[in-house]
């Protein structure tokens, strides 16, 4: 376990490597200068390099690039007059955090409870009605929803407010927006994953002793059908932070995704890179605390699949 | 013993009889595995309503565009921001669609327009219906060369990791792992910004990433395939490794191949669309259906028309390819099937 562990962290800090130089030479190769102004004047433009260090060889930029991510410094805004980047997602990833948690929790219950119950009701119109949802939540993109639940009930309706962030009502929308793919991917997977211990035999057993159906369902059933949900926690996370991006643009939502849409129409290209790094480090570490929570819970796959990981 | 072979004269033989070559009938015709999946298929409604919807979009891309006299980039500020009016349905007034806006004006009369717009016009006076076939027929350009692509790259990947196997597998597996590591979106939002949005270049952004899980499919098949015995036997026979990944491997790996493509093209689609609505879609004048659900959220408040038709058609496209997905999984793999 020890071996895997340090194995998998390796796996993570190379391709965290790998990210930061391609994100380091994409940058480099980019078009367009953040001070192709003409009102300033060519010993101007050469002061601005200089403070910014654009002006030095690509090699000792990229080492200064590397040396401060270690550090934690991301480099300063050209857009928000030297503002660290470090600072500017620091302001702006608490919004991000709560609507995305909100969302995750919102949809987890719900696609769990969907799930559940399509399985306890197998092919009856229940059971179809949820994956009706399901189908629906996986297809229709967020931006589309994001977009009818502001018309209709932000502007048509005036039930909630249409933008910005004042407030839980103003979180209401958005966390619909992005909890509708959740809700989906879980009451699906729950579902396949709850049929198929419904049909084991210590169910059966369970039954047998004469327990009642709703603690066979809820202490045999659910929590050895809640081990695999963990698997689709990564795919999860990452569809919420790419959806973040576009709902917090549609709502007008003062989080870290917006900033990021804000920085790619300015090139903004510190900004730009430490968000991408910042996002990239947030996908892989959730995969690597996925990884290793799924040992931990099932001891089963320790023994069986953690070895064979080691091994492959 | 030894025996001398002309002791074995043919009178010593007498005729089998003709009941060992004659085949068994059967009362069926025989069926093949295909033949299967496509009864299994056509049983299941919801995917025969996807495959339905995509040739119905397929054919409205092809020949939507062609069914006025309008061009998908004619400007006229005279007919700007028109709802849609269409014949006949003008009549029912619920539909929304006698050229009335949301404010209870009809633009038609006040603009003193007398042509009909079926999906309305945008801001600049194009007419949406021709935009918006336009746009989709963009859109499934890039989702099925992305897929296209995918497939290419990670059938060949994948077969190759999994066939030879041993040290080739591990490195080839090693990459994989790494690229696994790599959020696709970010590396596609990254390229874009250098590479300047164009149909080529959002096609290739996707499928640098993209085709890292077609190729871990196509490694699962061939792996379990490549140890069962009519691989062997062909083998035995002296076939190349060539034929026996192509001719023997990759055939019966198909249903998880088309299963896996089926769900590469709506991802395409929506990545595309995604792209546009940060700022990195394609730039006019070509449009696609991501910019064109772009634009109609700039006037969302007055004018709603433009968002509705192009989200409706993009959504529609989207469930009826998972559909389409789900029935063709379960239709080749009836074990799968819950």
């Amino acid at each position: 376990m020890k071996k895997y562990i340090v194995s998998r962290v390796g796996y993570m800090i190379f391709t965290f490597l790998l990210i930061a130089t391609f994100t380091f030479f994409l940058m480099q190769t980019l078009p367009g200068s953040p001070f192709n102004d003409e009102r300033l004047t060519e010993v101007q433009k050469q002061v601005l390099y200089e403070r910014y260090g654009l002006n030095e060889p690509m090699a000792i930029q990229y080492v200064k690039y590397l040396g401060n991510i270690v550090k934690g410094d991301f480099g300063v805004s050209f857009q928000f007059d030297g503002r660290a980047v470090t600072s500017i997602i620091g302001e702006r990833i608490g919004v991000s955090a709560v609507l995305g948690a909100q969302s995750l929790i919102v949809g987890t219950v719900l696609g769990l409870f969907l799930g559940i119950i399509a399985a306890l009701r197998h092919n009856t119109f229940i059971d179809y009605g949820a994956m009706i949802i399901a189908v629906l939540g996986l297809s229709i993109p967020n931006f589309v929803l994001a977009g009818l639940l502001q018309y209709w009930i932000g502007v048509r309706l005036q039930w909630l407010p249409v933008a910005f962030w004042d407030g839980f009502a103003y979180s209401i929308l958005p966390t619909i927006a992005l909890s509708a793919f959740v809700v989906a991917t879980m009451a699906r997977f729950m579902r396949t994953e709850m049929l198929d211990v419904l049909g084991n035999e210590y169910i059966t057993t369970a039954r047998a002793k004469g327990i009642s159906e709703l603690k066979v369902v809820l202490k045999h059933g659910l929590r050895n059908a809640m081990i695999p949900i963990i698997t689709i926690l990564g795919p999860l996370t990452v569809a919420l932070m790419t959806g973040t991006l576009v709902v917090e643009k549609i709502f007008s939502v003062p989080g870290l995704g917006e900033q990021f849409v804000k920085s790619i129409l300015t090139n903004d290209y510190p900004v730009i890179m430490g968000v991408t790094l910042f996002y990239s480090f947030l996908f892989i570490l959730v995969i690597l605390i996925v990884d290793l929570l799924y040992g931990v819970i099932d001891p089963r796959i320790r023994l069986a699949g953690g070895g064979q990981r080691e091994g492959k | 013993m030894k025996v001398n072979e002309a002791e074995f004269t043919d009178d010593l033989f007498e005729e089998a009889g003709q009941q060992f070559k004659e085949k068994k009938k059967s009362g069926r015709p025989s069926s093949s595995f295909w033949r299967d999946s496509w009864i299994r298929l056509r049983k299941n409604n919801g995917a025969f309503i996807g495959l339905i919807l995509i040739i119905a979009m397929i054919l409205l891309a092809i020949f939507g565009p062609m069914m006025n006299s309008y061009g998908f980039d004619d400007q006229d500020l005279t007919r700007a921001n028109l709802p849609p009016k269409v014949p006949v349905l003008e009549n029912i007034p619920f539909l929304g669609m006698n050229g009335v806006d949301i404010r209870g004006m009809d633009q038609y009369e006040a603009k003193g327009v007398t042509d009909y717009y079926w999906f309305g016009t945008d801001e600049l006076g194009r007419d949406l219906w021709t935009r918006i076939w336009q746009g989709t027929r963009i859109s499934l350009y890039i989702a099925f060369l992305a897929a296209t692509l995918d497939l290419i790259i990670g059938v060949a990947y994948g077969s190759i990791s999994a066939y030879y196997g041993g040290r080739v597998d591990n490195v080839m597996q090693r990459i994989i792992e790494v690229l696994m590591g790599v959020p696709n979106l970010i590396v596609v939002i990254l390229l874009i910004l250098v590479l300047k949005p164009g149909i080529v270049s959002i096609t290739l952004a996707m499928v640098i990433t993209g085709w890292v899980n077609m190729a871990r499919i196509v490694r699962g098949q061939v792996l379990k395939l490549k140890g069962q015995e009519f691989v062997l036997a062909s083998r035995t026979l002296g076939a190349k490794d060539q034929r026996l990944i192509w001719g023997h491997l990759i055939p019966n790996s198909l249903g998880p191949i088309i299963i896996t493509t089926m769900f590469t093209i709506p991802t395409a689609i929506f990545t595309e669309a995604f792209l546009s609505f940060i700022g990195l879609g394609l730039q006019p004048p070509i449009a696609s259906l991501g910019t064109i659900v772009n634009d109609g959220f700039k006037m969302l408040r007055i004018y709603p028309h433009m968002l509705l038709f192009s989200s409706v058609i993009i959504s529609l496209i989207m469930i009826s390819f998972n559909l389409l997905g789900d029935g063709l999984r379960d239709s080749f793999d009836p074990k799968m099937k819950k």
